[in-house]
């Protein structure tokens, strides 16, 4: 990103803080305040890029905070994946992760954007671990242009973070897919907004949440389908899943629609893991805690198979490690 | 047919589910090889047993052994015993959400190589070892790459079960309540396949309501399970003994003894 700003500022003076403000929250003004560093990618007019660009970011220093910056613009026709991974090491102290990734969409151009998050969680006591308040963005600002963010969510102490879509140009599409496990005493409060101001704007939104130990887990969702927004359409499904009697599962679905000829689907389920599941495959030799991450990964699948390959994978691993231990 | 050595024994088996006791007392010996049906009214505790060997957590043994191959089965895990060879086809096997079957038996067996110390099979080993027993049984895959019992009929479900067992070859097959829910076509194609199944390594406990299923497998042994003891054991002729005089006359003979 600084070398971005030495390089092609016309660009980023164009596009930074054009999708997220600098007033837009507490921590996206704190952002945009501190930030020095972060990644910026430019696809031009296009250009298919032939790899998925990884990126790895890892918070190392105790009682820090980070504060990286992402800009991805997208011009005409191109299309690009990115790949966050996040990890970092146990500590007794929290620390701070308040990122801002704002993405932009031309017309026709698709972003797909997948996170695999596994912040130090904390430890069973719910000591230390990461707050994670993140504000991610996209902007389908061109006609048929499509953002997709992906998410797996397994790590930090407290996580809040709604990657959203404006749906700006005439079809364009917005999607958000999302795996979130909170595990001892973990919090996640994630879910998305779906902006729909251009004509025939669809949006799909699926969000499976997964508590197990003392965790909690909140979906807290917006659509809003604005005036001009003729032929809007909106899914919406919304699994919980639990594990045990201690966590909790919470569901805040936002509907605004101004714009009769919208059309929207709103589905929800909460599940309890049942003994007779365990039980069935326990009785074909699965242990306890490879029969749950069994239920679990099959509860999940609508998501992982959004993922890219190594990621699903990556993924599928990750929750069986998060949920070690969840099961008496 | 009283060959073989003893591969399930239980002696005395005093079971309790929620504080009631279902089953009082039952003793039962099934040698390698043998077919034993349990028969009996609802309520009698039949299910009890099936679910009770294989080790459900809802249950609480009260007195009494079950031992199997020479261990102590009330005393190893669900998935220790299965790994050991007891197989249980549920009566109302449960869903599993996303999980293709054909993965799902993938792991299961490879639950059990593992612990036979015998290397797993990748999906394209496991292809091959499940159109090999699809083609003996003479069946299709078709239900092999739906999710596990996700939306199967009721007859879908049970034959799923023999598929598991076909694939899984316990050494012991606990079936509970297989025959209810099916159709006379799919009572036939079930028997047909538990027939081909049997050999001298397999035994069989067959848990049924109706001596309609004993039409196509002959068991060795009918026991009559009534208000959780066995009041009355025999060859298969017992079987239709109860189609015809139904299970009154037994329940009474409990009762005086």
């Amino acid at each position: 990103m600084s070398e971005a700003i030495k390089e092609h500022p016309d660009l980023i003076r164009e596009y930074l803080g054009s999708v997220v403000p600098v007033t837009d929250n507490y921590f996206s003004a704190l952002n945009s305040a501190v930030f020095s560093d972060g990644s910026f990618c430019f696809i031009p007019k296009g250009v298919r890029c032939p790899m998925e660009l990884s990126t790895y970011f890892r918070i190392n220093a105790a009682n820090t905070g980070q504060f990286e910056r992402t800009l991805i613009v997208a011009e005409e026709g191109s299309y690009v994946s990115y790949l966050e991974g996040c990890t970092a090491p146990m500590r007794d102290e929290n620390q701070l992760h308040a990122a801002v990734v704002e993405l932009i969409a031309l017309a026709g151009a698709r972003i797909k954007y997948s996170t695999v998050q596994n912040w130090y969680p904390g430890d069973k006591e719910g000591k230390g671990g990461i707050y994670n308040f993140v504000t991610k963005r996209g902007k389908a600002l061109g006609k048929n242009s499509k953002i997709s963010w992906t998410q797996v969510e397994t790590g930090s102490a407290i996580t809040w973070k709604y990657p959203s879509c404006i749906l700006q140009g005439d079809n364009s599409v917005g999607e958000f897919y999302s795996v979130a496990l909170t595990n001892n005493y973990q919090q996640a409060d994630t879910g998305t907004k779906m902006i729909h101001i251009g004509k025939n704007t669809k949006s799909t939104v699926v969000s499976k949440g997964i508590s197990a130990g003392h965790g909690q887990n909140t979906y807290r969702g917006m659509v809003k389908i604005l005036k001009g927004a003729t032929g809007a359409r909106n899914y919406t499904q919304c699994d919980s899943l639990l594990i045990g009697d201690k966590c909790g599962a919470h569901t805040f679905p936002y509907i605004d629609v101004r714009n009769s000829s919208a059309i929207m689907e709103h589905e929800a389920s909460t599940s309890k893991i049942g003994e007779d599941q365990i039980f069935y495959l326990r009785q074909r030799g699965l242990s306890a805690e490879d029969a749950v991450s069994m239920i679990v990964n099959g509860f999940c699948k609508e998501v992982f198979k959004e993922l890219p390959m190594e990621f699903a994978v990556e993924a599928t691993r990750l929750l069986g490690i998060s949920l070690e231990g969840s099961v008496g | 047919m009283k060959k073989g050595t003893a591969l399930l024994e239980v002696k005395g088996l005093r079971v309790a589910v929620q504080g009631n006791e279902i089953l009082k007392g039952i003793d039962l010996t099934l040698r390698d090889g043998e077919v034993h049906a349990i028969m009996g009214p609802n309520g009698s505790g039949k299910s009890t047993l099936a679910q009770v060997l294989a080790g459900h957590p809802s249950y609480t043994v009260l007195a009494g052994t079950a031992t199997y191959d020479g261990k102590d089965l009330l005393d190893m895990k669900p998935e220790e015993r299965a790994r050991a060879g007891v197989f249980l086809a549920f009566q109302y096997p449960v869903e599993i959400r996303g999980i293709t079957n054909s993965y799902f038996l993938r792991s299961a067996l490879n639950a059990l190589r593992r612990e036979r110390g015998e290397p797993e099979l990748d999906p394209i080993d496991f292809l091959q070892v499940l159109e090999a027993k699809l083609k003996a049984i003479g069946w299709d895959d078709s239900m092999m790459n739906r999710p596990v019992n996700e939306g199967f009929s009721g007859g879908e479900k049970k034959r799923n079960e023999i598929l598991q067992l076909a694939v899984l070859e316990p050494r012991l097959a606990i079936l509970d309540e297989t025959d209810s829910g099916l159709d006379i076509d799919a009572l036939k194609t079930v028997a047909e396949t538990v027939n081909k199944l049997r050999s001298p390594n397999r035994s069989f406990l067959i848990v049924t309501h109706y001596q309609r299923l004993l039409n196509y497998i002959t068991p060795d042994v009918v026991h009559v399970l009534a208000d959780g003891r066995i009041v009355k054991a025999g060859g298969p002729e017992l079987a239709h003994e109860l189609e015809a005089k139904g299970y009154d006359w037994l329940r009474d003979a409990a009762m005086v003894s």
